[in-house]
């Protein structure tokens, strides 16, 4: 008995150093993008490499979000994002509702088409849609970085898999109190699918601040950069400022850790729901 | 009294008034630029001259006569090669330590889960720091153990492995979570039955952790093929798809093609070859499915 106990506590230890080894690795590239923000290009490039800044420059921060023009690609990013998740569960939640409970020809065809879709790579219709903006005139403005993010085939799934595990008597006692369909909605199924509502926004979130590709192709006018697109004028590192660089990742980083810190549940449950049904 | 409808009638309507936002969405931005991209694969169109009908001579060049498509080709092949089984061993390891549930382990699955939610912008910008030859961490720690500094970068035979182990590192707390799930829905009789008949640890994890995971070794082994095919930011940001083209990827080539050159019958030809690849690949995958992977049932 005493053997297995000394077993026990060794299987503990060396669990214990490999998490903290992993964690590090996991971790350090956090702390140097925050170490060389806050760093004067003096203590920058040193060998070896200095950790604490001295001084602590914060200058960096304000520097990257007026002459870098950081502070103008957060307000777009802002803009965007904001406008993107609201429009993401708004449409998805009345598509949802109508593939889930509402009956009617082709319900089912439809939402295996919407599910078609979903495997097809967004590269395939990057260039017609690219075509598409121009056609409207939308590039180079908000509405090409909004308005298709949108419609996302991927919400509209997973809300309604959520929905038709609402219990149907909520729905039988809202008709036999008169409601009609809309009110059914709003009143009942919208409010009771706030889990799914979180963790759909959340993606989206965090889908939309980071989104990069599609900005790319879209905005060339610097005065709607979005954060991403700003980050990656310094692409390759041919920079001649590190420390700026790094505060503007820090800036781009921070919604993100903000919202990671506080829904952070909302994530695990939202990548498990996907994958153990298969 | 006529004039008022069916039941039927005004379920279709509630149900299309329902869905009409997001369809008309899906509509424009979705199901028609899915067909339309087929067309534009068949014509040659750089979005200044009228476009000209070329049949499927776009894909006939891109298949026989192109060798930058073929190189790419390669290229995403390799990366695909290094990120799937680096991410998958690397998140099981990561969700194994994680299920022994020690104290603490919500620290840790935090700091693990960080690089997921992560830009890859912002991170392909620390990292390229981080491999940077004179100054970066990775060189200065290596030349602790007197390894001579590495040009991680601008170094072809390195540079596809650099960006690989970022891909991995970002992307492993994603599927830790996935491993994780997986693990607490194995029962806890199996491994206590092979406790009683005197099975390790070791055993324990061979004979029944890791045959219960398969079902979700698959989800993660197909959704990891899907996104190693379309990896662009990574590489746009670090590399640039150099040095020598050596990682360049077939979206940095879609990209290029329809985006720098405008060569739009081209662009869509790739990217429908692009869907082709992943298409198949995933076909495979699930057809070979039943000779590895063990659905339990919980009766």
């Amino acid at each position: 008995m005493m053997r297995n106990n000394t077993f026990e506590m060794l299987k503990k230890i060396l669990i214990y150093i490999l998490l903290i080894i992993l964690a590090i690795i996991m971790g350090l590239p956090f702390l140097w993008m925050f170490s060389t923000a806050l760093k004067d290009p003096s203590q920058t490039f040193v060998i070896p490499p200095q950790w604490i800044p001295n001084p602590i420059k914060f200058q960096n921060f304000i520097d990257a979000w007026q002459e870098a023009n950081f502070g103008t690609y957060f307000v777009n990013s802002a803009i965007v994002t904001i406008a993107t998740v609201f429009g993401q569960l708004l449409t998805s939640a009345f598509a949802a509702f109508s593939f889930a409970r509402l009956k009617y020809k082709g319900r089912d065809v439809l939402f295996f088409g919407y599910l078609a879709t979903m495997m097809i790579p967004g590269q395939v219709t990057m260039i017609p849609n690219f075509i598409l903006m121009r056609y409207f005139n939308w590039i180079d403005s908000y509405k090409a970085l909004i308005i298709p993010a949108i419609f996302t085939a991927y919400g509209t799934f997973m809300l309604r898999q959520f929905m038709l595990t609402i219990p149907r008597e909520l729905d039988e006692a809202a008709i036999i109190d008169g409601a009609s369909k809309w009110q059914l909605f709003w009143r009942v199924i919208f409010p009771i699918s706030k889990p799914a509502l979180a963790t759909l926004s959340v993606f989206s979130f965090i889908g939309a601040w980071n989104s990069f590709l599609w900005p790319l192709i879209v905005i060339s006018d610097e005065t709607k950069f979005t954060l991403p697109i700003g980050l990656s004028i310094f692409k390759g590192n041919m920079v001649s400022n590190y420390n700026l660089m790094m505060a503007g990742t820090v800036i781009s980083v921070i919604p993100i850790l903000i919202m990671y810190c506080t829904m952070q549940k909302y994530f695990m449950k939202g990548i498990a729901v996907g994958a153990v049904k298969g | 009294m006529k004039k008022m409808l069916s039941k039927e009638m005004r379920n279709f309507l509630t149900g299309i008034l329902f869905i009409l936002p997001n369809f008309i969405g899906f509509l424009i931005f979705t199901l028609i630029p899915v067909i339309a991209s087929l067309v534009l694969s068949f014509l040659k169109w750089d979005l200044i001259n009228p476009p000209e009908f070329v049949g499927l001579n776009n894909f006939f060049y891109l298949i026989k006569e192109d060798q930058a498509f073929w190189a790419v080709l390669k290229n995403t092949g390799y990366y695909s090669l290094l990120v799937i089984p680096g991410t998958i061993i690397f998140s099981l390891i990561l969700a194994v330590l994680l299920n022994a549930k020690l104290k603490g382990s919500v620290v840790f699955r935090f700091i693990y889960f960080l690089p997921v939610v992560t830009s890859t912008v912002a991170v392909s910008l620390v990292w390229s720091w981080i491999y940077n030859p004179s100054f970066g961490l990775l060189n200065n720690f290596l030349s602790k153990f007197g390894v001579p500094p590495v040009a991680w970068l601008s170094d072809p035979r390195t540079a596809m492995v650099a960006i690989a182990i970022v891909s991995i590192w970002t992307g492993a707390g994603n599927n830790m979570v996935l491993f994780l799930s997986g693990m607490q829905g194995i029962p806890e009789q199996l491994y206590e039955a092979a406790g009683l008949d005197g099975a390790g640890p070791f055993r324990k994890f061979f004979s029944i952790t890791l045959p219960m995971l398969t079902p979700t070794t698959f989800f993660v082994l197909v959704m990891t093929t899907i996104n190693s095919f379309q990896v662009f930011d990574l590489v746009y940001m670090m590399t640039g798809g150099g040095p020598n083209n050596s990682t360049r990827t077939i979206v940095s080539y879609i990209y290029e093609t329809g985006f720098e050159f405008f060569n739009m019958g081209n662009a869509s030809a790739s990217a429908w070859i692009l869907f082709a690849f992943i298409f198949i690949l995933t076909l495979i995958q699930f057809k070979v499915q039943n000779k590895w992977v063990q659905y339990y049932d919980a009766s």
